[in-house]
């Protein structure tokens, strides 16, 4: 077979789109648009990594570079991230529980929805430079001396549409759940709620420690939808800050563009502050950990095909990650003099401290699950999971460390919180476990097809590990020495970090467009666009019958 | 008395040990979890309430130890209770610092009290070494009171720059050479280039 039939027609035939299901078309329409948005986003990372080391021309123009600071981190996070992860649990959720998804209809709405969102929020920075990064530090987004309120209104409405898709996809989610079916047995709510919570691990623990038979033999809920439900609680909250915010950043936009503008001084700027990490920070600590928590052990299940270790601890462990996750805020707060010492040391030391023993937990879990069942093939799944496990091992402790106050008052908006912490934390620990999902995912949703090449898909995952944890190492160098984040520099400081970082950045840009070639190989040009056709099967089932999935177009 | 060059260096040197020692023992179980010798082994519930034990120990031994080793972190929480030697303040507006003179004299080992109050937006205020390091930093966020105390054990001239994004009208705000420490018996080796 040719190259150019390949990847027309996909390897070995490709990908038969005629015979997915609609669930299995609705997650991967969501997989591959967040795939297409880390791609941007990873550009847009290329291109400011590269400024860092000769100018780029346009990007000398702080507006213009602040523009792509802004936008950067909205197509990794929601377009990207959010994407991948509510188009795999939307298919995970119902198959975990043998169950029908709630609505098809909804869970398109929902990928939509937050990809124009993303692609509206990228236009407000393309087209008029609106510039307050992702943080949106009172006033600055309503500073229409620098920005542009049409900017404002382009971008902020980009926002809302995220979250209202992640509220659809939160509803879907739980509809899912807790709501009864065509032809499913009525599961009563009780056990549910409790085991959605944890609740049902924590009372096994203390009934078997006072010597009584487990309060629940057989949980309602298996351990990866737990995960998945209590992240959704996170992530509807956190939806509903950000909402709030983006609101009242409207209100001063319209009325800006109406020619009343209105007095920014009328908001506390430190209590919004409070108001919006308490919310966003849902993301990182609550959602993106217990999200992920739940995906390992996923994972870990099914590669090893064991139960998993300590499975009431973990239960009970999810649950202690809802109270941390609620009440750490604060560590995004130590550099701010005005925020009282007391909440400093409770919030954003010591409860933040608890994220070591809780992911500490989630990650010996699932090496000890895996262990158990060696030995195994070293499959691209199994790979990726390690990378992901050993991703968040390196950048959870770096933000332990960022969040002491010592610490952090050397720290705080230095190259530190973005390499080592975050870029670590998303480029190897999440990506590297979203990754391996897809792999373990690929020939249920694709109805089989095979990789084209395992030697693009090893060129990667090496890509992305050396790449990512080089990055950030590099990055974290350089903080060492006093670079900050969210600046420029022009005159050839941290030259050494920046060109080693620049190299680790083309690496996982390299990783990535190997990434996208095998599976446009695989799946083929045509299969690919037949996935945003509509589905030809007229089933709420989510996989097809072995007739349905030889249907042809 | 420690300052931020000494404690980054040992958060340099403890952090590259700890990733090195992750990467190996990745590296490690990769290997072992593929090995086709060697039997399943099951961990004993013993070993991980140990291993959660040292994470808690971890976690909090962490603030412990940089509370009593840090200078700066006593002070801080002090700073209510200690009569500054001298106040510093400073306003920032329309994404300038304005200072109180051309260069900020303060005494060795004295209790300075940097007040910097924002006029409009969100910024930041960090006091620069010569060769681009951070003695320290906080937020200077408009409505809200921005005091850090801080003492200086070594001569040294700072820069002192907005360690925080506020718009792209902000990003070269900085007043060079703003900050002279004196009187110390020890000079700060990469704030000594412009002392007089």
């Amino acid at each position: 077979m040719g190259f150019v039939d390949t990847l027309v027609n996909g390897h070995k035939g490709g990908l038969n789109s005629a015979g997915l299901t609609p669930t299995q078309k609705v997650t991967l329409r969501a997989v591959i648009m967040g795939v297409l948005f880390y791609g941007l986003s990873a550009l847009e990372g290329m291109m400011m990594r590269a400024n860092a080391v000769v100018r780029v021309p346009g990007l000398e123009d702080p507006k213009h570079y602040f523009a792509v600071l802004t936008v950067h981190p909205i197509l990794g996070i929601f377009g990207s991230t959010y994407l991948i992860i509510f188009g795999a649990f939307t298919f995970l959720v119902p198959y975990l529980m043998k169950k029908q998804l709630y609505s098809i209809k909804l869970a398109n709405a929902t990928w939509m929805l937050i990809a124009s969102g993303a692609i509206s929020a990228w236009l407000g920075g393309f087209l008029y430079y609106y510039a307050p990064l992702y943080t949106l530090y009172w006033p600055l987004p309503v500073d229409f001396k620098q920005f542009n309120a049409w900017g404002g209104l382009v971008f902020i409405l980009g926002i809302a549409l995220i979250m209202v898709g992640t509220i659809g996809f939160i509803y879907n989610i739980f509809a899912t759940v807790f709501l009864t079916g065509e032809n499913e047995e009525k599961v009563p709510l009780k056990p549910m709620l409790l085991s959605a919570m944890g609740i049902d691990g924590l009372l096994n623990i203390i009934y078997k420690m006072s010597g009584r038979e487990p309060y629940a033999k057989e949980p309602a809920m298996s351990l990866p939808v737990v995960a998945i439900v209590r992240g959704s609680i996170d992530a509807f909250l956190d939806a509903v800050v950000i909402l709030i915010c983006g609101i009242l950043i409207l209100v001063y936009v319209v009325a800006d563009l109406s020619g009343v503008p209105l007095d920014y001084t009328s908001v506390n700027a430190l209590l919004y502050k409070n108001f919006f990490w308490w919310g966003f920070d849902l993301i990182a600590d609550g959602l993106v950990l217990i999200y992920v928590a739940g995906t390992w052990y996923l994972l870990a299940m099914m590669i090893s095909g064991k139960k998993l270790f300590m499975q009431n601890i973990a239960r009970a462990a999810l649950l202690l990650e809802l109270v941390v996750s609620w009440f750490v805020w604060s560590h995004h707060l130590l550099a701010d003099q005005g925020q009282p010492n007391m909440m400093k040391l409770v919030s954003g030391e010591m409860v933040t401290a608890f994220e070591l023993v809780t992911q500490g937990i989630a990650v010996f879990i699932t090496l000890v699950t895996l262990w158990s069942a060696k030995p195994l093939k070293m499959t691209m799944e199994l790979k990726c999971l390690l990378a992901g496990l050993l991703g968040f091992m390196l950048a959870v402790p770096a933000g332990i460390l960022q969040a002491d106050m010592g610490l952090n008052r050397i720290l705080h908006n230095t190259q530190w919180i973005v390499g080592p912490h975050v870029h670590v934390a998303i480029l190897v620990g999440l990506s590297m476990t979203l990754y391996s999902a897809i792999y373990i995912l690929w020939p249920i949703l694709t109805n089989g097809v095979e990789l084209w090449s395992t030697k693009l898909a090893n060129f990667h995952f090496w890509g992305q590990l050396i790449g990512g944890i080089g990055m950030g190492a590099f990055m974290g160098m350089a903080s060492m020495d006093g670079m900050l984040r969210r600046t420029m520099y022009v005159n050839g400081e941290y030259q050494t970090y920046m060109i080693l970082a620049g190299l680790c950045g083309l690496l996982l840009l390299a990783a990535y467009a190997a990434y996208l070639f095998n599976i446009v190989m695989s799946i083929g040009i045509q299969g690919l666009i037949g996935i945003f056709t509509p589905s030809k099967l007229k089933t709420k089932e989510l996989l097809p019958t072995p007739e349905q999935a030889t249907t042809t177009a | 008395m420690t300052d931020s060059v000494e404690v980054l260096g040992m958060l340099k040197m403890v952090y590259t040990i700890y990733c090195l020692a992750a990467i190996s023992l990745m590296a490690w179980f990769g290997r072992g979890l593929a090995a086709p010798d060697g039997q399943p082994r099951l961990v004993k519930p013993s070993t991980f309430y140990g291993f959660v034990g040292a994470l808690v120990f971890v976690g909090v031994a962490i603030h412990i130890f940089t509370f009593n080793q840090i200078p700066w972190v006593k002070i801080d929480f002090k700073r209510d209770n200690i009569t500054p030697d001298q106040i510093v303040k400073i306003t920032a507006k329309d994404h300038k610092f304005i200072l109180p003179s051309e260069r900020i004299v303060a005494q060795c080992n004295k209790y300075i009290l940097f007040d910097v109050e924002s006029k409009d937006l969100t910024y930041g205020f960090g006091l620069i070494r010569q060769n681009g390091s951070m003695v320290m930093q906080m937020q200077v966020v408009p409505g809200s009171p921005n005091q850090l105390m801080w003492q200086f054990g070594k001569n040294g001239v700072y820069s002192i720059k907005s360690t925080e994004y506020s718009g792209p009208k902000g990003v070269f705000m900085e007043v060079k050479n703003a900050f002279e420490v004196t009187g110390c018996s020890e000079n700060d080796k990469y704030s000594m280039l412009e002392v007089k």
